[in-house]
């Protein structure tokens, strides 16, 4: 690719104590593709995507987005930038509703006095805004989006986190295991989600164990392997088990070489 | 690609005639499963039917309680108590507690009394700075729970004896008399004046318990700020991945509560007349907003409940105490029945949450 990534890491390091979660770790996401990042358990992925994300700081190295140096402190932050994340735990308040959900953190306000004044919510604009994105999703048949998110199934609750990301992603979309908690045909719907928030124009971070969803998506793939970059293969010059190989470490690609 | 895409769907093939619906709700629509739900979307429901059901025995028992002048004398007894629990109701939502609520709103109400009668500042501004230096004393309070992450048990068990220990040292126990008061400083009374409809006594300070609890109930309901003190009592951890400055409603809620325990210690000086650093509210104020917010239904884990229910929690035990005496029972009575309904309380809250599953 001639591109310039849309975000680039370059040399990102974290350590948790003794425990270095990533080490010099490099990454691009170029503009409008799917980027599958792909690694054994404890490879460092989840510190890779925390530090995109904003959750976490990294160490040493530097984010740039766009080709312009950033920084986050908070996910808030990378949220401002249109980085949007779905975490493996969702982060949603389980006692709260669907668009209370959805809209936490940029609540939309009720124009005039009532909203510049008094601070009142815009509920009706944020309930229909939180039902025209599941209705897009397609993902569930919900009855009141005022029903609490713990009143939802696995399934669920997945799809609207999933929705929201794809609502309000403008730059971003992160997508820490997204079908995991899915049956078949709801990740169905995930994946077909996922194809069209690239044909918005978005790129997104898809990480996964699931191979098959993997290969069907992505257009690259990265593999994480003891906090680093391994290599990016393509899903058409690899099989499913080289990929698997190569994530743990039972084979190396063409060109690499490993230390240690 | 070609070939591994195949195998990544063919499986998928079985799909085809499957029903296209997905994830649908099968609802079941048995009696008590629809009042565990409704009780979920209506936390302050379970007190409301309490204090109903209360009201009733008691006017059946005792014919003298539906009395206008009655019902009165409970609202102004509960003044103190309801202002307290609207304090400690938004610290309880952040899963969290706060033990120094009767020692802020004593220590600010010496300290609004003192700054007048040892310093000669004027009333009114006696009562701003004692209001501030309330509202101080949560943010302290906040910041130890949100910046240093101690427990809140621990923080405010310790800023309760550290504020009564102050409040003795400061005021050299000394108590402002009433009738000094009256006479120099009328504005630290102003919410012991009433209006009289009807020969019927209600005092300024049940108007200001409404008016908070209404603005509070419209604050945590109708503005992020709200949902945002609930998203940090329900998941800390989601809040903060979700985009809520957790720290920060952290510290405002503290804060908010140091200032609602100087307003009730303004009322105090208007409800008792004096000053007076021995306060019984110092000791008692924690377990009484305690009480009120458990009875309310308001969930100890946090992110759970609301403000209405607090007040009917404070309305429930006024009724208690008022009508087990009217009936003419020990009022030893008064305390036993309220501590089997805090346990039926947080019992119920147990059951609702179940709802969730």
């Amino acid at each position: 690719m001639t591109q310039e990534p849309i975000l680039k890491g370059r040399g990102l390091v974290k350590r948790y104590g003794k425990v270095t979660a990533l080490d010099h770790c490099d990454f691009d996401l170029y503009p409008g593709e799917i980027l599958a990042v792909i690694g054994d358990n404890g490879a460092g992925k989840s510190s890779l995507i925390k530090a995109l994300s904003g959750a976490v700081q990294p160490d040493e190295g530097e984010i740039t987005l766009e080709g312009k140096p950033i920084q986050f402190s908070t996910p808030l932050d990378a949220r401002a930038y249109g980085i949007e994340c779905v975490y493996q735990t969702l982060a949603m308040s389980p006692a709260l509703s669907i668009a209370d959900n959805m809209f936490m953190g940029r609540e939309l306000r009720k124009p005039g006095i009532m909203g510049a004044l008094f601070r009142q919510l815009d509920k009706p604009a944020m309930e229909k805004f939180a039902r025209a994105k599941l209705n897009e999703l397609g993902l569930m048949t919900i009855q009141n989006i005022n029903q609490a998110v713990e009143t939802l199934s696995g399934g669920q609750r997945q799809g609207v986190a999933v929705a929201r990301a794809a609502a309000f992603g403008s730059k971003v979309v992160i997508l820490d295991e997204p079908t995991a908690a899915l049956g078949v045909k709801e990740s169905r719907r995930v994946l077909e989600l996922i194809r069209d928030v690239r044909s918005r124009g978005i790129p997104i971070i898809l990480i996964s164990h699931n191979m098959p969803h993997v290969f069907e998506v992505a257009d690259r793939i990265h593999i994480h392997r003891l906090g680093k970059r391994l290599c990016v293969i393509k899903p058409g010059d690899y099989s499913m088990s080289d990929a698997v190989a190569f994530m743990t470490g039972a084979k190396l690609p063409e060109g690499v070489t490993e230390a240690a | 690609m070609a070939s591994d895409a195949k195998g990544a769907t063919s499986f998928e093939e079985g799909l085809k005639g499957a029903s296209e619906k997905v994830a649908e709700f099968h609802e079941d629509k048995g009696a008590l499963k629809r009042l565990q739900t409704w009780l979920h979307q209506t936390p302050s429901a379970v007190p409301m039917i309490v204090l109903v059901i209360a009201l009733i025995i008691f006017g059946v028992l005792s014919e003298n309680f539906f009395k206008a002048t009655t019902l009165s004398t409970i609202l102004q007894q509960i003044a103190i108590v309801g202002i307290l629990g609207c304090a400690q109701s938004v610290v309880v939502l952040t899963a969290g507690i706060d033990l120094s609520v009767g020692a802020i709103a004593v220590f600010s109400s010496v300290l609004m009394g003192q700054m007048t009668f040892r310093y000669g500042i004027p009333a009114e501004l006696s009562i701003l700075i004692g209001l501030v230096l309330g509202t101080a004393m949560g943010f302290v309070n906040g910041w130890l729970v949100a910046k240093v992450k101690l427990p809140p048990f621990i923080v405010t068990l310790g800023t309760w004896q550290i504020l009564l220990a102050s409040n003795f040292i400061f005021s050299a126990n000394e108590t402002i008399r009433s009738s000094d008061i009256e006479k120099q400083a009328g504005a630290l009374q102003f919410w012991g004046q009433s209006i009289q409809p009807g020969g019927v006594k209600v005092l300024f300070a049940v108007f200001l318990l409404i008016a908070l609890v209404a603005i509070m109930a419209y604050v945590l309901r109708q503005t992020a700020w709200g949902r945002h003190v609930y998203a940090v009592g329900d998941d800390p951890d989601a809040a903060e991945l979700a985009g809520v400055k957790t720290k920060t409603i952290l510290i405002q809620v503290y804060a908010l509560a140091g200032f609602f325990c100087a307003i009730a210690g303004w009322v105090m000086i208007g409800r008792f007349g004096s000053v007076s650093p021995t306060a019984s509210t110092g000791q008692m104020g924690n377990i009484q907003s305690i009480t009120a917010v458990v009875i309310g239904g308001i969930s100890l884990f946090g992110g759970r409940g609301s403000i209405v229910g607090m007040f009917f929690g404070a309305l429930i035990v006024g009724v208690f105490e008022m009508g087990l005496r009217l009936v003419g029972t020990d009022p030893q009575w008064t305390f036993f029945l309220i501590g089997v309904l805090i346990i039926f309380a947080v019992a119920v809250d147990q059951w609702i949450r179940k709802a969730a599953a």
